[in-house]
């Protein structure tokens, strides 16, 4: 393993030794990493990193992408931190930008205008950051989804499931708290949302705004809290938690799509040293190629147009930023007049339902895997990867999943859907509330169809091959079809999947039924009643006779 | 305005009649109407004062001819309205030359509101049927070009924006959404004399803006404002419409989500 001798950490090239010839530079890498390894010891852990494999396909890259945005990120924050000022006192703007010149607002704001029209490359930096932010959001999701609908969080992954969930909750937070920073009027607006969220929680609502603002909103103290929390906590758990989700990627080694060679026992793809690092380290310059150039070319939140938080005006199109959007889609949804009078007091809860839903849509998310091993009573280790069809139940759920959240999505852009599409408000709020329980139901159910559907057709594909379109007589005068047999690599893919059955009611030691027991085969024979089998090695011997 | 006006004659008709009265009770009552009337008027608006003194008589003809033709089969012959269109005695030669100069009216058809569209009228025969309805009934007058140049103070017109205008129209000026699919427009490419207009007139779903709200030079810096943004496009580079986070979300998803999952496809395609 030649590899050993190279770890990165190397330091830089010794004064002496540089002008000399080659061989003396090798035997100099050589007598650095071996320095280090014999006090570090750290030859077992490049080797273990090293030697990781990573197979090839492009949906395994999206990790990656998220990865990557969160460097840039880190690296462009650092930048904003060295001229950002935290603070709510109030200054007179006197820079650049003429429409806000002489007017009064906080540090923070006046700060960030000095970020964007008086530091040099100030605003480039800005907007890359915020750029990666959504891009970083974006890419976790989209990260999830694959893992999802390939059952890549199955046994042993299910704890990386939920680091990576949570992963995606800390960027959520990281997102709305860098968005308010600002304290322009767009971010302010966002955090009185934000503010009557909590003071709709019953009893302990007021108490917990108080504590967060330091009084009533927007009080003088909450862009310091903000900061604190964006720059310090936050980051650092979100480092941790992503070191963890790295090195479980590491042991339980990466999953792989199914085919010829490729099996649950090993992963074929290239050694992270040093094919895959140079690799990785190429597509790392892409993304912040495509970053910057977005930051570049495109606007993002340009608070000068925002101007300072004064909590009368609030703007037309005032929404959060795309990866709260659900959040806000869900109040625009709730249908109004959910409260009433009791005692001395109204009992509101128009927030508290949206709030709950919300919380339970999240909890469903977080504990999937552990839901579905139960269903289906699996406890082998799985590291060949689902094909959506494969799982039809699951892929079914997880389209539902989607549907439910991109209406409430939708609904947090119903003023722009109205005004662009020339449509009433209120009939966009509607058509989206409907949208939200129907979306589910039928796209749950059209997903399963077409997914056995398809398992059906590659069942067809299998057994009888390709149709050629070329038809022979044969001498006694019969048509056929000729059918174009696949060939034993394209087999493979198409037959090589788990099967399972719904669980049969049992009893246990007592000789009872329980109702978990129930429940459990209940759940089982919904995940599993509708199902094709893979094709047999013996049906396949049979079909190649036809 | 018009039942003052309509007591003062009938007080007027029994005074002399009856010649119970000295002989200049009746100028008197008449100038105490008018004081009254004129005095009430001035407190609502200001520049009322300079209006329609230009228009010459034969332009008004001219008005009175358009107006029959287009416009009296929904505001009737006297402006007086009819169930398909409001009265328009008192709107004023702002109001009509904003709603013909717009080309929202006449409408294309009813609906939620007029829209926008190429004017159906030239400048001069716009100008002929806002010179004549301000000769039925006083109103708001044309702006004086001196409150249209733009010159005025930005940030004072900016922060004004945002506390009034804003909430529909945007803080950029790119429009919003009312309800009954009725919307605020976008305000890039209006001419300032019809931002002007609007304001003092409140056309549609618009609120008057009056110069006791607003004094003209507040409306001259909000115009300053919105010109400034739109001769000064964003440093940042293309505005995306200036509809903020919304926007912003779909071009990151699309093209630049989009362009990095191309990339990735193309970084592990096999080499043919």
């Amino acid at each position: 393993m030649s590899t050993v001798t190279t770890p990165d950490t190397a330091p830089a090239p010794a004064p002496t030794q540089t002008s000399s010839q080659r061989s003396s530079t090798s035997r100099f890498t050589e007598a650095a990493a071996n320095y280090i390894d014999e006090r570090t010891s750290i030859s077992g852990v490049v080797k273990e990193f090293g030697r990781k494999i990573f197979p090839d396909h492009w949906s395994f890259m999206l990790g990656e992408v998220a990865l990557y945005s969160f460097v840039v990120i880190l690296l462009t924050g650092t930048f904003l931190t060295f001229f950002f000022q935290a603070s709510m006192a109030e200054v007179v703007y006197n820079g650049s930008y003429v429409p806000l010149k002489g007017v009064e607002m906080s540090t923070a704001m006046s700060s960030t205008l000095n970020i964007s029209f008086d530091v040099r490359g100030g605003l480039l930096i800005r907007q890359i950051h915020h750029w990666a932010a959504l891009t970083f959001i974006a890419a976790i999701g989209i990260h999830m989804l694959r893992i999802y609908f390939t059952g890549a969080f199955r046994k042993p992954r299910e704890l990386n499931w939920v680091i990576g969930f949570i992963l995606f909750i800390l960027a959520l937070a990281e997102g709305f708290t860098g968005y308010s920073l600002p304290d322009d009027l767009l971010s302010g607006n966002g955090l009185r949302i934000i503010d009557g969220l909590i003071k709709g929680l019953p009893v302990v609502g007021t108490w917990i705004s108080f504590l967060l603002f330091g009084g009533e909103f927007p009080g003088t103290d909450i862009v310091g809290r903000l900061y604190s929390l964006h720059i310090l906590l936050l980051p650092a758990i979100l480092a941790v938690m992503l070191a963890l989700h790295l090195v479980f990627v590491v042991v339980h080694k990466h999953t792989q799509w199914s085919g010829p060679g490729q099996t649950k026992d090993n992963v074929v793809g290239s050694p992270i040293l040093p094919m895959f690092a140079a690799k990785a380290g190429g597509f790392f310059f892409i993304v912040f190629g495509v970053i910057a150039l977005m930051g570049t070319f495109f606007t993002i939140n340009p608070i000068w147009n925002y101007g300072p938080y004064d909590p009368s005006p609030v703007s037309a199109g005032t929404q959060p930023d795309w990866y709260i959007g659900f959040a806000d889609g869900a109040l625009r949804l709730i249908p109004p007049g959910l409260e009433f009078e009791l005692w001395d007091r109204t009992w509101s809860f128009n927030i508290i339902i949206p709030v709950l839903i919300l919380t339970g849509l999240i909890v469903a998310v977080l504990v999937y895997p552990f839901i579905e091993a139960w269903i289906t009573g699996d406890k082998r280790e799985h590291h060949l990867l689902d094909r959506p069809r494969n799982a039809p139940t699951r892929t079914a759920i997880g389209v539902a999943g989607v549907l439910f959240y991109a209406a409430l999505w939708g609904a947090a852009s119903s003023d722009l859907i109205a005004t662009h599409f020339q449509l009433s408000i209120e009939g966009v709020i509607h058509v989206n509330q409907a949208l939200l329980i129907l979306g589910p139901i039928v796209g749950y159910l059209v997903t399963k169809r077409v997914c056995l559907a398809l398992q059906k057709k590659d069942r067809e594909i299998a057994l009888h091959g390709f149709e050629s379109g070329r038809i022979v007589r044969l001498p006694g005068g019969e048509y056929i079809e000729v059918h174009q047999p696949v060939d034993e690599y394209e087999r493979w893919k198409l037959v090589d999947y788990n099967d399972y059955q719904p669980l049969m009611i049992r009893p246990n030691a007592q000789g009872k039924i329980t109702s978990v027991q129930r429940l459990r085969a209940g759940m089982s024979r919904w995940f599993f009643e509708d199902r094709i089998a893979p094709v047999s090695p013996k049906e396949i011997e049979r079909g190649g006779h036809h | 305005m018009k039942r003052v006006v309509k007591r003062v004659k009938r007080m007027a008709r029994k005074g002399s009649t009856a010649n119970r009265r000295h002989p200049l009770a009746t100028v008197a009552l008449i100038a105490i109407g008018l004081m009254f009337t004129g005095g009430g008027y001035a407190l609502f608006s200001s520049t009322a004062t300079a209006e329609t003194s230009t228009a010459s008589q034969t332009t008004i003809d001219e008005g009175k001819k358009l107006f029959a033709a287009n416009c009296a089969s929904c505001h009737g012959l006297d402006l007086q309205g009819t169930g398909a269109g409001p009265s328009l005695l008192g709107v004023g030669a702002a109001s009509v030359d904003f709603q013909v100069g717009t080309g929202r009216m006449p409408m294309a058809m009813q609906g939620p509101q007029a829209m926008e569209k190429p004017p159906q009228f030239t400048a001069e025969d716009t100008e002929a049927l806002a010179a004549y309805v301000a000769s039925l009934s006083p109103g708001p007058a044309v702006p004086d070009d001196s409150l249209l140049d733009g010159d005025g103070d930005a940030s004072n017109g900016a922060e004004l924006f945002r506390i009034n205008c804003a909430m529909c129209h945007n803080v950029a000026g790119a429009g919003g959404a009312l309800t009954e699919g009725k919307f605020a427009p976008a305000l890039t490419g209006v001419a300032a004399v019809h931002i002007y207009e609007a304001m003092v007139t409140g056309p549609q779903n618009m609120p008057v803006f009056n110069d006791k709200n607003l004094s003209p030079e507040d409306k001259r810096d909000v115009i300053t404002y919105l010109k400034y943004i739109e001769k000064n496009p964003s440093p940042g580079g293309y505005e995306l419409g200036s509809l903020g986070p919304v926007a912003e979300g779909l071009f990151v998803w699309i093209f630049g989500l989009g362009a990095i999952v191309a990339l990735t496809v193309w970084l592990t395609a096999k080499s043919n």
